[in-house]
């Protein structure tokens, strides 16, 4: 190849280099912008005087006074919708009876929402679910409701050859000429004095429990539940991977047996996380019988197993690339093989095994397959530590998956499943960057 | 409360023989194998008590196999062995009886290049104090301080103790690893080339010290420079592909080899 066609060459891999950097850049960006900004969105809020209070009355948290005061004011500005809302239903009777059949239906929708929106309407019993003792807690769900109040959904089938097409239809047109009508301008009017959205920061949302699984509250169990399961797979992987890692690097001579397990290690790196979790069912829970069913402690365990590969690796690597002359100094002085691996070995590879460790410490906690069959469930209490030997937890990765999927009223609570998704993110994301500095702060020291 | 190192009388009158003298280290028909490659073959040589042996020799001749084989510095090497014996004190370093530790700490090593532990100056010195001993703070700097000044570098890192070992010259490195050696109170120090990595006036600075620590301690050294062997030491061995061609006292080697090979050698007829 002549000169110029190597540069030319040389250039084009640049081109196409920086290309593939900024590719990927530009995903991880429109990847993390939203899970950013919706997620930031379970913390800051404006949050509602239905918000203020179930903090008092659940959590016992601000002002009781205040929130009295607030109440008189928001029960005031309420009063009309209420009385509105009686007058018509005397109307009602007196209509004739097609158009009465119709706003009957609709009225029923409306006080439905109504309830949504404000919460129980006065004189009625308490309801059982605290979802229904409470009006919306939060600003921008109250505009939901008050559009599905301002307009009803319909289906124009006019025309037979396409699928039917959803239109909006103004209430308050349906309900022109009759006493209801007033209610829709009122309510688009006063909606603010109702309800008396005010800029809410509410980080309890990572240590609050969940409250009628997560209708209200914060994401505590499945925060706690995630950290207990991390950690447990930490205390569990780290010892047997270091220990692993020196026997191979330092003590295992290279029969064919050793040979064999680093190849079982390689193999055990790339099995599907799912085929673990299977494997952590019937291993620690059916046969060992580590707890009756799904528990935290077998849940760490299954993990354990998954990182472990990880761990050996990384720490195989470091303790190889420190310098034989550091050993040879310690032998030479004296020091037994056992000594010179923990007084000159394992520092001098510390920061290699550190990044392994809070590499594997990231993949621990996002990790969902392992977990299903062991350890998690949807909805839990915040355990005590020693519940984690038997008691299964809620855990973020899963709790994802399962508001997504599973929840009732997955709308209702998309706030916290994207908090949950930023908290996860995040603490990956803050693990990873304890690594690199925790590496560059041991290298440099050791560099002098 | 530091001694300065006095000038110990010559034990021997110089124009002695070394097998007049008491041995520190004894191979009799010493061999070492690296599986099939015998390195050593069958050497029979007395490394004289607190006298410094150069040995030299081309390279691949044994040299290191040989140093190493005194502190048993190889027996790590998957495939080695020994026949023959070494004795140390008329003890068999390769008898089933010996404690490497003990040994190792009874005879101390420096290498070719520096090898200073990534920790404190002080840590580095302290290190194989530590090993041995359960030692009070007192106690320790007081053998820092000893070591460091043996090693004629006590007064360029005494303030700096602290201080991270790697951010030393080559050369204070070096004197440094020869410190942390002293500091476990060997009897013997091997130096396989202590100084081939350094330049001539760090170079300078660590046959000074040699020549200063002569007489306190065995020193066995394994150089490739003719004249270094010729300054520092009171006898040299030859090595020539594993074999020992020639033993003696370093002024008669040096002035009237014995053997053809040795003297091609010395002119740089070859190696
Ligand atoms: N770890 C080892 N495994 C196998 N063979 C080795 C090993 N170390 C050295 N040898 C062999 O033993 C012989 C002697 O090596 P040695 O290192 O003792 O030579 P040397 O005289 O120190 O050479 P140099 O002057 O280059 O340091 C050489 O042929 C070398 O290839
Ligand atoms: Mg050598």
């Amino acid at each position: 190849m002549d000169l110029q066609a190597r540069k030319l060459f040389d250039r084009s891999l640049t081109g196409v280099s920086i290309m593939a950097v900024i590719l990927m850049v530009l995903a991880l960006l429109v990847l993390l912008t939203p899970i950013f900004s919706r997620g930031l969105g379970a913390f800051f809020f404006s949050g509602t005087s239905e918000f203020r209070r179930l903090s008092l009355e659940q959590f016992n948290r601000g002002n009781a006074q205040a929130v009295a005061a607030e109440s008189r004011a928001v029960t005031e500005a309420r009063r009309p919708v209420f009385a509105m809302l009686a007058a018509f239903e005397e109307e009602l009777d007196g209509l004739d009876a097609n158009r009465r059949r119709e706003l009957r239906t609709q009225l029923k929708e409306i006080t439905g929402l109504l309830r949504e929106l404000l919460g129980p309407l006065p004189g009625e019993l308490d309801a059982v679910m605290l979802r229904q003792q409470y009006g919306q807690t939060r600003w921008d769900r109250a505009m939901v409701k008050l559009r599905r109040i301002l307009f009803s959904e319909q289906w124009d089938h006019s025309d037979p050859n396409r699928m039917g097409k959803k239109v909006l239809v103004s209430r308050r047109q349906s309900f022109a000429g009759t006493r209801l009508e007033a209610l829709f301008p009122y309510l688009e009017k006063n909606l603010g004095r109702m309800l008396q959205p005010r800029f809410t920061f509410y980080w309890r949302f990572l240590t609050d429990k969940s409250l009628d699984s997560h209708f209200f509250g914060g994401i505590w169990p499945e925060v706690l539940g995630t950290i207990y399961l991390t950690l447990g797979a930490m205390l569990l992987a780290i010892p047997f991977g270091i220990i692993a890692a020196i026997y191979l690097s330092e003590f295992a001579a290279g029969g064919r047996l050793v040979s064999l397990l680093r190849v079982c290690i390689s193999t055990l790196a790339g099995v599907p996380s799912i085929v673990f979790g299977l494997f952590g069912l019937a291993f620690f829970i059916n046969t060992l019988r580590l707890s009756s069913s799904k528990s935290v402690l077998a849940g760490s365990a299954t993990l354990a197993l998954l990182i472990l590969p990880t761990i050996i690796r990384a720490s195989e690597e470091a303790l190889k690339a420190v310098p034989r002359a550091y050993k040879e100094a310690a032998l030479s002085l004296g020091a037994s093989p056992l000594r010179m691996v923990l007084t000159v070995l394992l520092p001098a590879a510390l920061p290699g095994i550190l990044t392994g460790i809070i590499i594997s410490m990231g993949r621990a906690a996002g990790e969902t397959a392992p977990i299903i069959f062991t350890a998690a469930v949807s909805v839990g209490q915040p355990l005590k530590l020693w519940e984690t030997l038997s008691q299964p937890t809620p855990a973020l990765p899963w709790n994802i998956y399962n508001l997504a999927t599973e929840h009732q009223a997955v709308d209702e609570i998309r706030h916290v499943q994207f908090g949950m998704v930023l908290t996860l993110v995040l603490l990956v994301l803050l693990l990873n960057l304890a690594a690199i500095l925790i590496r560059a702060r041991i290298s440099k020291k050791m560099r002098g | 409360m530091i001694q300065s190192i006095p000038a110990t009388p010559r034990t021997v009158p110089p124009e002695a023989d070394a097998g007049d003298r008491q041995a520190h280290v004894a191979c009799q028909d010493f061999s070492f194998y690296y599986g099939d490659n015998q390195a050593v073959k069958n050497v029979t040589l007395d490394f004289p008590s607190y006298q410094v042996t150069a040995i030299i020799g081309p390279s691949g001749c044994g040299k290191s196999t040989l140093l190493r084989s005194i502190n048993r510095m190889n027996d790590l090497i998957p495939g080695s062995r020994t026949s023959g014996k070494m004795l140390f004190d008329g003890q068999e370093i390769y008898g089933p009886r010996l404690d490497v530790v003990t040994l190792r700490r009874r005879i101390g090593m420096v290498f070719q290049k520096p090898n200073p532990f990534p920790k404190s100056i002080l840590n580095n010195i302290a290190y194989g104090r530590r090993l041995h001993d359960r030692l009070d703070k007192g106690e320790l700097m007081a053998t820092v301080e000893t070591s460091l000044k043996r090693a004629g570098l006590w007064d360029e890192v005494k303030d700096r103790l602290e201080d991270n070992a790697l951010s030393l010259s080559g050369g204070q490195q070096q004197r440094l690893c020869i410190a942390r050696a002293l500091a476990v109170d060997p009897e013997i120090l091997l130096m396989d080339e202590p100084t081939s990595a350094l330049d001539p006036r760090a170079t300078a600075r660590i046959e000074d010290l040699i020549a200063e620590l002569r007489g306190r301690y065995t020193i066995i050294i394994v150089t490739h420079n003719m004249q270094q062997a010729a300054r520092v030491s009171d006898f040299t061995a030859f090595l020539y592909e594993g074999n020992l061609i020639e033993y003696g006292q370093t002024a008669r080697m040096f002035t009237k080899p014995s053997e053809k090979r040795t003297e091609d050698y010395m002119t740089g007829r070859f190696g």
